[in-house]
């Protein structure tokens, strides 16, 4: 691939010395500290309480003051995707820049792959960072030592964490080819993000109401539908599912992604006498649809992304 | 000059976009190590003549060669031996003069160490050494495109695409861009295709010209040919200007 290094190198450099990068990491770290540290003062003050098994998760899945580490994940890792890549491709062509790196003996779709690239690779040291930092922190307040299991789980949480917001960067980078201006790719990527992550949950729960009646004394298997009804609306939202997967593969004591499971009385007789943890690969399978669909969208972001790009016509200004 | 070997040409060249015709019937040639000058209106069709010359926009119709290679089939190679000048240049503000041109031998796949050599070297010709470590967004648009031009050195490219490289220049800059294209020309026996409104100084350092209006090239040829054309057979002392506006008026 002539010049894909070329292209990586200098878009690394200028993530890493770009203001808007500095901000957004010392937000995200800040809260994560945070939150971890409130979390860490939990579990040390629940000790004796509870018997709890898996302390060193706690830290990523229990909530301090008000979420989970991996809820704040979920909520703001889209945003870190957006911010580096909304301007991607546009700002160049405004610029200039684009012409006159196409004008060099490179292929055209190494431009966009090189910043697709580089923005995954932003991502990833970001959020290695952050769940090594958090690791280390669990290890000074809580003082307990992971298992390999826990280092697994934490490990896959992690590559799910950045699959998901490289999603929103496929997203990000798509409108910025799309759009001329750096100010509406901007808008337009925060309004998909704010659809998909808020409206699309809210608007779940509205929807089943208007398809299945509002009704309060509804019979146990009308409730059930209507559960569904709402999880199946939601699960359109990349945030549900990244949610789900999470919050199954951090948290071992959960044996399904949903949150509600129809169980009569043998079922709930299981539960109690069988309640312990979910082995890894269990928890790992239970989940396994949730992190192929969101691979799967963001594939299908960048080979739109990518098309688009191609087929774009270099013009005189 | 006429037994030098063909280095671009195009036959029959169209390009029209969605409405309008951006180029009609474009057929012209240049010759090795020659300046020929691309002079017509704004909206004439150079730069998207340029762009297909360098692979980047693909013609509607007709035959186009660069160094013997179809820059449609083949943009890479062309890439790799033309070198481009934009209007607006088209450097990163934020980058200083020296990192943009390693970033520019990067792409061209110049080892660094071989890279850093010719980055001085070209840095020194254009006289911008001692600048070389500010911010390109703090150079003067003259210094700009005295970048650009380092640029063509470290491409070493054989053939030179300058589309209007002294736009907004003031005389003193003008002049120094002009002897360093010539200097390319003569010193480095680069073809140039020089696209230019300040007709003075194409008529002092291009071999032959050709003008473009409308998408049409309405005439190409060494001056007192255009000249001849023109104004009969005893006016060869013509300047370019006023042959310009002839055609001009003409078309």
């Amino acid at each position: 691939m002539n010049g894909l290094a070329a292209i990586v190198r200098k878009e690394l450099a200028d993530h890493f010395s770009s203001y808007r990068f500095v901000i957004l990491f010392a937000l995200i770290a800040m809260v994560s500290l945070i939150t971890a540290y409130m979390v860490g003062l939990r579990i040390r003050g629940a000790e004796g309480e509870l018997k709890p098994q898996f302390v060193f998760l706690m830290i990523f899945a229990e909530r301090g003051a008000m979420f989970s580490l991996v809820e704040f994940v979920a909520f703001f890792g889209p945003l870190v995707g957006l911010v580096l890549g909304f301007d991607a491709i546009n700002r160049e062509r405004n610029e200039g820049t684009l012409s006159k790196i196409l004008a060099q003996p490179i292929f055209r779709d190494v431009v966009i792959n090189g910043k697709f690239l580089a923005g995954v690779i932003m991502i990833a040291v970001l959020l290695t960072a952050i769940v090594l930092v958090i690791t280390g922190l669990g290890l000074a307040v809580v003082g307990v030592v992971p298992g390999p299991e826990e280092l697994l789980r934490v490990a896959v949480y992690l590559v799910v964490s950045i699959v998901y917001v490289a999603l929103w960067l496929g997203v990000a980078i798509l409108f910025s080819i799309l759009f001329r201006s750096t100010a509406t790719s901007a808008l337009a990527s925060l309004a998909v993000w704010i659809f998909f992550s808020f409206f699309v949950t809210i608007g779940a729960s509205i929807l089943a109401n208007a398809l299945l009646g509002q009704a309060t004394d509804l019979r146990p298997e009308q409730a059930m539908r209507k559960i569904a009804a709402v999880r199946q609306v939601a699960l359109v939202s990349p945030m549900e599912l990244y949610s789900e997967a999470t919050a199954t593969v951090i948290d071992p004591m959960r044996r399904s992604a949903r949150s509600f499971i129809p169980g009569g009385p043998l079922e709930a007789l299981s539960m109690t006498r069988f309640s312990g943890p979910l082995a890894f690969g269990q928890s790992l399978l239970v989940v396994m649809p949730h992190i192929i669909t969101l691979l799967a969208v963001t594939v299908v972001c960048f080979a739109i992304s990518y098309t688009v790009f191609m087929r774009q016509e270099i013009r005189s200004l | 000059m006429e037994t030098a070997p063909v280095v671009l040409s195009t036959e029959e060249l169209t390009k029209v976009y969605k409405n309008q015709t951006a180029v009609d019937r474009l057929t012209f040639e240049v010759r090795e190590g020659e300046i020929f000058g691309f002079l017509g209106p704004n909206g004439a069709g150079k730069t998207t003549t340029i762009l297909m010359l360098l692979g980047l926009t693909e013609p509607t119709s007709g035959k186009l060669q660069v160094l013997g290679l179809n820059p449609t089939r083949e943009p890479i190679k062309v890439k790799r031996k033309v070198g481009y000048l934009q209007e607006n240049m088209g450097f990163y503000s934020d980058l200083t003069g020296r990192q943009m041109l390693s970033f520019v031998a990067d792409l061209n796949g110049i080892a660094p160490a071989e890279a850093e050599g010719r980055i001085q070297k070209a840095l020194e010709t254009v006289g911008l050494a001692d600048d070389a470590e500010k911010k390109i967004g703090a150079y003067s648009r003259g210094m700009r495109q005295r970048l650009g031009i380092a640029e063509l050195l470290i491409k070493d490219s054989r053939v030179a695409f300058l589309d209007e490289p002294t736009l907004g220049l003031d005389p003193d800059a003008t002049q120094r861009i002009m002897e360093l294209i010539q200097n390319l020309a003569r010193t480095k026996g680069m073809t140039i295709l020089l696209s230019s409104h300040q007709l003075h100084q194409v008529q002092k350092v291009c071999d032959r010209v050709g003008i473009m209006i409308r998408g049409r090239m309405v005439a190409h040829g060494p001056l007192e040919e255009l000249a001849r054309a023109k104004f009969g057979v005893d006016h060869e002392e013509y300047t370019l200007e006023e042959i310009y506006m002839k055609y001009f008026l003409e078309a």
